[in-house]
């Protein structure tokens, strides 16, 4: 991506406010070339965004955007997907944000297969607020509310939306740049719940507190945590634990939830039709 | 030729029809006792007119739905009680500070907490006002019938449309589920949204030149526009500018307070001659009204105040009243709370007795009846 | 005409110094070592005819700061000035 995707920007809002070297700009960017690459009408294009770092996005983006509350974005996003369902809606969000207080929206919109593009900003911290611990942190992560190491385990988003019933899943990093645009561009030309989580760096809280003093040191942190999903296959749990294993997860068909309704709408159109013209006879 | 169709129907079926007569096209709710009747008959009646429907997983996400709906340009309303209207509180706050226009439907139950869900009360009336954080605009109307169910949920969408404010129908639990005739109109038209005729690029979504209520635009439009429960500027984006944020501040405050004669509703009975007014609203006002009446049947000169409007809250009529009655008696199915409203307004100017009761019961008018002869000894 | 090895892949390498945060990644990160830095950490160019072109620098950047002119583009050599945000 480069500057010829400026005009989805709103220039005159940038430069961002994220810190210098935040992933959040880089999942950012590959927002806007999957959309630009997608082919999707951005007039019909809706970006919803909750509280937190990843969530300014919507501010700069140039689209019909709504920046709402903490953890709610995708209940606003089903809102405006379920009443007007010829619009694309996105949610931009965080880790914190939609599956720490988000949580509960989080899987069930996945299980009612709304269509909705997700795209989670994961940097496994509260960045906003000064960097406390996730659902997503490492066990062990030095944070500002786990100084002597976290210790709860974290979620795995991508098996979380998927055993809620999403029909689009995959994962990516900032460090592996290229992939953003291609999986959230899969992600948003699904009908259907679809999740990319992008793994970024926050450099500013959790980089620092765990001796990862620049953004290209965490990303090296963050290239060396990665495991590719076929490899991942092959290695057991142990192995396993810390690592973020990248891919595309899910990829299928499902009745999708604003489509059946609209079926539901037009078949007891049908209905009423039928019975004024009996009542006529 | 206006045809009206007599219906004998429940409270929470007359706020269904009087919703979609006024346009309704979604509904997002949670099961609660005593408003699930509303989510049951907009399920079944919305799909039929081309409106949608959506049970959310709780009450947050039922309001946050309604208010993206609203931006989407869908005329949307949700229904609670006190358990879902305390977790609804901040998508509240937030609907009312971006100004999206929608209908919140609250049957009040016995409370606090699980309470007596099959029992009426009107112990969420300031927690309607009050009940989210900050500084913020809001309408709440309150219906004593349910003929005012029907027409006040008409008058909720208005209001909530003309000032870009949600708007609170705070019914209780008897109102909601009494059976009572009452007169279907087919001739209402849709309230209609004003939105804007500038074009995309002059569009701002905040902007006050065309007077307290901005005109709005809704998604799909092109118009790019950005919406943050953040301080924002006219332009619709973050500020933190001291001057732009008390400017927002009060505009949200005047978009109500100088329209007061467009929005307030009181109801009164034979207050011209009445030495004691009775102050009721709700189920109460019915036994205020019973009350009344055989009072001035014992030759005491009472008269009803019944505010249609909550908040904001009546004062002039009640300071007005003040200088020309001895006395105030307020009765409330709650341990007293628009009393305070009610004080405040009177300047001392007459007697205050009240009637509080919050076991779940009707007051009975004869507890106001005593209440009112006290007042005239 | 295959493209050979030493020929030139990048026609400029443009940093929008006003956008530019000095983060240090797409330094850190580039695969030939074409960019090198100044004393205040941002990035500037080392050395032309090293960069393949593989715009890491620019999917990596989190400002859009950094811009690679191929020397198949035909688009004009830089937007904006040296130091304008655009």
């Amino acid at each position: 991506m480069n500057r010829m995707y400026e005009d989805y920007y709103r220039m005159d809002r940038m430069p961002t406010i994220w810190c210098p070297g935040c992933g959040n700009g880089i999942v950012l960017n590959g927002f806007i070339e999957a959309f630009k690459n997608s082919g999707l009408d951005r007039k019909n294009t809706v970006i919803v965004s909750g509280i937190g770092c990843s969530s300014r996005s919507a501010l700069y983006l140039d689209f019909d955007t709504i920046h709402t509350t903490h953890g709610r974005a995708i209940s606003f996003a089903t809102g405006i997907k379920q009443s007007r369902p010829e619009l694309n809606v996105v949610v931009l969000t965080g880790d914190g944000d939609c599956s720490a207080i988000g949580g509960n929206h989080l899987i069930h919109a996945a299980r009612r297969n709304i269509d909705l593009t997700v795209v989670c900003y994961n940097n496994s911290t509260y960045g906003m607020t000064n960097g406390q611990y996730s659902p997503t942190t490492p066990t062990g992560s030095i944070t500002a509310t786990s100084m002597y190491g976290f210790m709860e385990s974290p979620f795995d988003l991508c098996k979380l939306v998927e055993a809620a019933g999403a029909t689009y899943v995959a994962r990516t990093t900032t460090f592996h740049a290229k992939m953003i645009p291609m999986m959230i561009k899969n992600a948003l030309l699904k009908k259907g719940f679809s999740f990319v989580d992008c793994i970024a760096q926050c450099p500013t809280y959790f980089g620092r507190k765990n001796k990862m003093s620049t953004p290209a040191d965490m990303m090296k942190w963050i290239r060396d945590s990665s495991v590719n999903k076929k490899t991942a296959e092959t290695m057991s749990e142990s192995e396993l634990a810390g690592k973020f294993v990248i891919g595309e997860f899910v990829n299928k068909e499902k009745p999708e939830l604003t489509a059946e309704y609209t079926k539901l709408v037009e078949r007891l159109k049908l209905k009423e039709k039928e019975g004024a013209a009996y009542a006529k006879v | 030729m206006k045809m009206v169709k007599n219906k004998f129907m429940q409270g929470n079926a007359a706020c269904v029809e009087g919703a979609i007569s006024a346009g309704l096209k979604f509904y997002a709710g949670y099961p609660i006792t005593p408003s699930t009747e509303i989510a049951e008959l907009c399920a079944e009646k919305l799909p039929k007119i081309g409106g949608r429907f959506i049970q959310m997983e709780d009450e947050i996400a039922s309001m946050g739905a309604v208010i993206g709906a609203s931006f989407a340009g869908v005329m949307s309303m949700t229904a609670t009680s006190g358990p879902g209207f305390s977790l609804k509180q901040e998508n509240l706050g937030y609907a009312s500070f971006v100004e999206a226009p929608c209908v919140v439907v609250n049957v009040m139950r016995s409370g606090p907490s699980t309470g007596l869900p099959t029992s009426p009360a009107q112990s969420d009336v300031m927690q309607a006002k009050w009940g989210t954080h900050g500084d913020h605009p809001i309408i709440v109307l309150c219906p004593d019938s349910v003929k005012s169910m029907y027409e006040l949920t008409i008058r909720a969408f208005e209001l909530s449309e003309e000032f870009r404010v949600p708007v609170i129908l705070a019914a209780d639990e008897v109102i909601a589920h009494m059976r009572e005739a009452i007169e279907i109109r087919d001739d209402l038209k849709p309230v209609q949204r004003r939105y804007t005729t500038k074009k995309p690029g002059e569009f701002k979504p905040y902007d006050d030149s065309e007077g307290l209520v901005p005109p709005m635009a809704k998604f799909g439009d092109g118009y790019r526009f950005n919406t943050t429960g953040l301080m924002h500027d006219t332009e619709g984006f973050p500020t933190s500018d001291p001057v732009k944020s008390q400017k927002l501040q009060d505009r949200l405050r005047d978009k109500i307070e100088k329209n007061l004669e467009k929005i307030v509703s009181v109801k009164t009975y034979n207050m011209d001659d009445a030495e004691v007014a009775v102050f009721a609203y709700g189920s109460t006002a019915r036994s205020a009204m019973a009350a009344i009446v055989e009072a001035r049947s014992n030759g005491v000169k009472a008269g009803l105040i019944v505010p249609e409007t909550l908040w904001p809250f009546p004062e002039k009529i009640i300071s007005m009243y003040a200088e020309k009655v001895k006395a105030f008696v307020v009765a409330e199915m709650n341990m007293g709370q628009m009393v305070y409203e009610v004080e405040r307004c009177m300047h001392g100017k007459a007697k205050l007795l009240t009637v509080f009761q919050a076991n779940g019961e009707l007051i009975k008018p004869e507890l106001i009846l005593n209440r009112i002869k006290e007042a005239v000894k | 005409m295959a493209e050979t090895l030493h020929k030139r892949k990048a026609k400029a390498i443009n940093i929008y110094r006003k956008a530019c945060k000095a983060c240090g990644i797409c330094i850190a990160f580039c695969p030939s070592k074409s960019l090198g830095t100044d004393e205040l950490g941002y990035p500037v160019v080392a050395n032309l005819d090293t960069c393949t072109a593989c715009n890491l620098c620019v999917d990596r950047c989190p400002d859009l700061a950094i811009e690679i002119i191929k020397e198949t583009d035909n688009k004009p050599e830089k937007k904006g000035d040296e130091d304008g945000k655009k």
